[in-house]
């Protein structure tokens, strides 16, 4: 009937074409390409992260230390905004209109359509009233996180604090994300991996508004948080707290340690802070003007960081390494006519009978003995030589724990240093003898020790010859064992034998009568071993030292006591030795000697000196 | 009775088939699209599903007595339904209600109609009444202009309604027109049209210009004149741009180098002229026509694209064209949740109402314009392509059964029908996945909306109920 009835066949073949190049798009989009699929999760998956609560950590008795408490931090979706009562809402959150424009912009360039941190740490007061209102407010909601809290306030160099990780850390270990917290110093920082737990996540069906829409898959693809291991510390927190009362006003440190384990019980470091100043928004505020403008350096531990030479307390080893080379026996007697002399050499001792045996020479802290047992160690016919002899008498020191770190489970240890013969011969140019360095054979001249080394060398003392490392941490978790080198016993090179003179000395030097240098730590029906300890000190006083371990029998505590500029170690060192060993032991202090705490209590050694310009005494 | 047995004996039921269960796989997909948990009742009357529904019993209600109308009646009153289209889209334009700024909707109680929808209808059963005429001759001057009318008035006032999507429906006469022996040239001018209007805008005016003179020399030389001739034609463009430059330079005058080259072309064309009347080459005349055609073809869709379009349309225009993307927002935002919404069904899809896509509205007009992307995330390309097998043999089949028509009038308003689902098919299922402009028309028996599911049943049952008389002759 009409001559283009083929074109039916062009016309249908323009109809097919089009439909099967679709249908070949659509096998591109949806079998060969695979980023659709991602990108329909991306686009209505919202996976919530639950963070774990922290662990604990408590003291050696059970008392919390660390807890924590919600703090909410409040967020922003970019894409979610729509106009609101700027006013209102800067009321809310106290804060001025330039800060939110700044905020919101912010949160936009991170991302449009992902939540991001627009205000830290609302207090509870705060997120009280914003709850309420929040529903005006679309694009906000708050999440909880949880901050820590110090019921004592006690402790906070050992406690250590938080902070948020930077680019690197996330960089470094995949755990964490944008505005994580992790420990940055001491306890919280050693144990970071036991007390952090682990993140879960909670994952959200959402709208294209973000609203939530129900869980996804029922909550089975959602991961619970797993809370973090709580932690019980060796500290004892009323002797903490004790000595920190004790050490006010004062600048230095004390360590209590119970030998047999090596458990750190105290660990003052003076001044010290409270450790809450470094939690929530004040944090960098106070850091910043701790770090910068407070020349006492609260934030300087001094127990493990700061180095001093030991004075007299070095006495002890260097007795013990004599002994222990055989170079003079308990009852070995040196002179001392106000000093030791040798040539034109002079070290000057104070006044005291003579000559004295060691025991006598620990409880007066002679000068000259010691002189005399150092050149007899280094002098010692069977090293050749002065230099052999050194090194000998070196390998013991190092037995005890000096000049290395001992490997706290605390961050920021010191090594100190104890000079190495290649030092001394460097220095004299090879040609160099005992009295060349004799103010070692008194604990000056260049031993650099930390307060941790002394009372390690304390509880060495104690146990007659060995020692666990110090460590802070008593068990992990459910009674879970603490890492294996801290059970591991070190034994010092000398015998056991030997110490008995030298621990008779320092208990003479508490209630030896007539000279004993530390009466002031004596403490009634407690059999208390000491020894003082005055390091000279050239622009400032003289530092006051003391050690200790009680009772003398299966000893429970050994302490170092340091106080800077405390001129002698019997005037601080002593008493606040004998009060912290008697609150240790006895809970208490005893009536009559209420009024020695009182003075110790009382004493201002940095407001009374005044120049606190050159404090730390390395 | 015998004219009703015949009805059921000669309805062709196979389409009425496949129509049954496009709208009800619209419906099913319609529900899945708005699902929420508060509602979940399919006849909730309160949600777009249960609405559909009325509006799907109305369309049968519509389909029924359509099919108990004569056949002869949609001939003989084939203008007067237009006239009164015609009106009724005049009237929208006053009356009307703005609905996403565009004006073509009456609102009639809670009932919202939209004239453009069934314009398609009249304009269809219009043409096919004018083109079936004995004295129509589809080459003749006269038949043209008035088949051109009878398209392009309903065109210029949707456009006018600020629904530029609907009134682009209307080019696809020109395959029913080609179907009736217009000449394959002007598909060929069709196609060629839809090239220079895409590097119109692509391309800055001047090098679309250097491009027409480009073809249009290579078109000199196929029809036959010399190499050397073009040379000089060439050069003679050449120094005419640069002896008009020099004027322009003397005068001081600010002249863009665009008209300096359009200028000396113009001088050109005296000699060039000439040149053709001695060389005796008719056809140059079809070039010279191609020339001036492309050159106001493309400052028509300048003028079109910056003065007529509205902003959100030239953005969508340039977003397919790739000139302008964004994916965060506008057009290309609702591209690129499509895409992905589609994309993300896999091979056999997220199952019945677990789409997210749709469901929580990343994807824009999820149960108008966007609804094959339900069918994508759902069922996956298992569902969309038979969703597109089922379009297409319907497609297919009104072409079969258009062929089959005595009746010059049925034959060409079957191809119309089958053009007009075939144009809303390839334009909506094109949008989702990216192939075609984003242009808001709804796809076949499966959009949510009385209008245009009541003006395809009307549109398709006309066709049925002529098909059942295809013995007869209408005129
Ligand atoms: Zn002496």
């Amino acid at each position: 009937m009409n001559n283009f009835s083929n074109r039916k066949y062009i016309i249908g073949g323009i109809f097919i074409l089009v439909v099967f190049i679709f249908i070949i798009r659509l096998f591109n989009l949806q079998i060969i390409d695979d980023t659709y699929k991602q990108s329909a999760e991306n686009n209505s998956q919202r996976q919530v992260t639950q963070y774990p609560a922290r662990g604990l950590i408590y003291d050696r008795n059970g008392k919390l230390l660390v807890y924590n408490q919600a703090a909410y931090d409040l967020m922003l979706i970019p894409r979610q905004l729509s106009a609101f009562d700027t006013v209102d809402f800067c009321n809310l959150l106290g804060i001025e209109k330039p800060q939110l424009v700044k905020g919101i912009k912010k949160a936009k360039r991170y991302s449009y359509r992902k939540a991001s941190i627009f205000l830290k740490q609302l207090s509870s007061e705060r997120y009280a009233v914003l709850q309420e209102k929040l529903y005006k407010f679309p694009g906000f909601f708050v999440q909880t996180r949880t901050l820590r809290k110090y019921p004592l306030k006690s402790a906070a160099h050992a406690l250590g604090y938080l902070r948020e990780v930077t680019n690197q850390e996330i960089k470094s270990d995949s755990y964490f994300r944008q505005g994580d917290y992790i420990g940055k110093s001491g306890i919280e920082r050693t144990y970071e991996k036991d007390l952090r737990g682990k993140k879960g996540v909670k994952i959200f069906w959402v709208d294209v508004y973000n609203r939530i829409k129900g869980s996804y898959k029922d909550g089975k693809a959602d991961k619970k948080a797993v809370s973090g291991k709580n932690l019980k510390t060796s500290l004892d927190i009323d002797l903490q707290q004790y000595g920190e009362l004790l050490m006010q006003n004062k600048k230095g440190g004390i360590v209590a340690i119970e030998p047999q384990t090596g458990e750190i019980l105290a660990k003052i470091s003076s001044p010290g802070y409270d450790p809450e100043m470094f939690v929530g928004r004040a944090m960098s505020k106070n850091y910043q003007m701790m770090v910068q403008n407070d020349s006492l350096k609260p934030l300087f531990d001094r127990t493990m960081l700061a180095l001093y030479p030991p004075g007299s307390i070095f006495k002890l080893v260097n007795g013990l390494i004599a002994l222990q080379e055989n170079v003079i026996s308990p009852s070995t007697r040196f002179e001392c006519q106000n000093g030791y002399h040798a040539g034109n050499f002079t070290m000057r001792c104070h006044a005291h009978a003579s000559p004295l045996d060691l025991r006598h020479a620990v409880q007066q802290s002679c000068n000259a003995y010691f002189a005399n047992v150092f050149r007899y160690v280094l002098e010692s016919p069977k090293f050749g030589s002065v230099q052999d002899g050194y090194i000998a008498w070196r390998n013991h020191v190092m037995s005890f724990g000096f000049g290395r770190k001992l490997g706290i489970d605390l961050q920021n240890e010191k090594s100190g240093s104890i000079p190495t013969n290649e030092y001394y011969q460097k220095k004299y140019r090879k040609k160099w003898r005992a009295l060349n360095v004799i103010s070692v054979a008194i604990g000056q001249g260049e031993l650099q020790i930390t307060p941790m080394q002394m009372a390690n060398m304390v509880a060495v003392i104690a146990n007659r010859g060995y020692y666990y490392i110090p460590h802070i941490v008593k068990s992990v978790g459910d009674g879970e064992a603490i890492d294996e080198k801290y059970l591991k016993k070190h034994n010092t090179s000398i015998d056991s034998a030997k110490f008995a003179s030298i621990i008779d000395g320092m208990e003479m030097v508490i209630t030896g009568g007539e000279g004993s240098t530390g009466t002031l730590a004596a403490i009634k029906d407690i059999r208390v071993c000491g020894k003082t300890g005055t390091v000279q000190n050239s622009a400032e006083a003289d530092h006051s030292v003391f050690v200790a371990f009680a009772p003398r029998e299966n000893p429970k505590i050994a302490i170092v006591v340091y106080v800077e500029n405390g001129v002698w170690g019997s005037r601080y060192g002593a008493p606040i030795s004998g009060l912290m060993i008697e609150k240790y032991l006895n809970g208490e202090i005893a009536e009559n000697k209420k009024w020695l705490e009182k003075r110790m209590l009382e004493a201002d050694l940095i407001n009374q000196t005044k120049s606190t310009s050159t404090n730390s005494a390395n | 009775m015998t004219r009703r047995v015949s009805l059921v004996k000669n309805l062709d039921w196979w389409t009425v088939f496949i129509y049954v269960l496009l709208v009800f796989l619209g419906w099913v997909n319609i529900y899945a699209a708005v699902y929420n948990e508060e509602h979940q009742s399919i006849f909730d009357i309160s949600q777009r599903y249960g609405k559909q529904l009325m509006w799907i019993g109305a369309a049968f209600f519509l389909a029924a007595i359509i099919l108990i109308i004569e056949g002869k009646f949609f001939s003989a009153f084939a203008y007067p339904t237009y006239l009164i289209m015609l009106v009724l889209l005049i009237a929208v334009l006053i009356f009307g209600r703005e609905v996403n700024g565009a004006r073509s909707w009456f609102q009639l109680g809670s009932i919202r109609l939209q004239p453009a929808e069934f314009a398609k209808f009249a304009t269809c059963l219009a043409i096919s009444r004018y083109i079936s005429q004995y004295n129509f001759k589809i080459h003749k001057f006269k038949s043209l202009v008035i088949s051109s009318l009878i398209l392009f008035t309903p065109a210029v006032l949707i456009i006018l309604q600020r629904d530029a999507g609907s009134a682009l429906v209307y080019s696809v006469f020109l395959l029913v027109l080609y179907r009736e022996g217009l000449s394959g040239i002007v598909l060929f001018v069709g196609f060629l049209s839809a090239v220079l209007f895409i590097i119109t805008l692509l391309l800055v005016k001047l090098y679309v210009l250097l491009i027409i003179l480009g073809f249009s020399f290579v078109f000199l030389k196929l029809i036959g004149m010399r190499f050397k001739q073009i040379l000089i034609g060439v050069l003679s463009v050449f120094i005419g741009f640069y002896l008009v430059w020099g004027i322009v330079r003397l005068l001081q005058v600010e002249v863009s180098v665009y008209w300096i080259l359009l200028i000396s072309i113009a001088l050109n064309m005296l000699p060039f002229l000439y040149c053709i009347y001695k060389e005796r080459l008719k056809n140059a005349i079809w070039v010279i026509i191609f020339a001036v055609g492309s050159l106001f073809f493309t400052f028509s869709v300048s003028y079109l694209f910056e003065n007529v379009l509205e902003l959100h349309q030239r953005q969508r225009i340039n977003e397919v064209l790739g000139i302008e993307s964004n994916p965060h927002r506008g057009a290309g935002y609702h591209v690129a949740q499509s895409k992905i919404a589609i994309g993300s069904g896999g091979f056999a899809g997220k199952g019945f109402l677990n789409g997210t896509q749709t469901k929580f509205k990343f994807v824009p007009e999820q149960s108008t314009d966007f609804i094959f992307c339900t069918v994508g995330e759902e069922w996956g390309f298992i569902g969309s392509t038979v969703v597109l097998f089922f379009l297409l043999i319907l497609i297919i089949r009104l072409l079969f059964l258009a062929e089959r028509q005595r009746s010059p009038f049925s034959r060409i308003y079957g191809y119309g029908v089958a053009c007009i689902l075939f144009f809303h098919l390839a334009i909506n299922v094109g949008m989702t996945i990216g192939l075609a402009p984003v242009i808001g028309i709804p796809l076949p028996f499966f959009s949510y909306g009385g209008s245009s599911l009541w003006a395809f049943t009307i549109l398709l049952f006309v066709f049925l109920r002529l098909d059942a008389n295809r013995l007869e002759l209408l005129r």
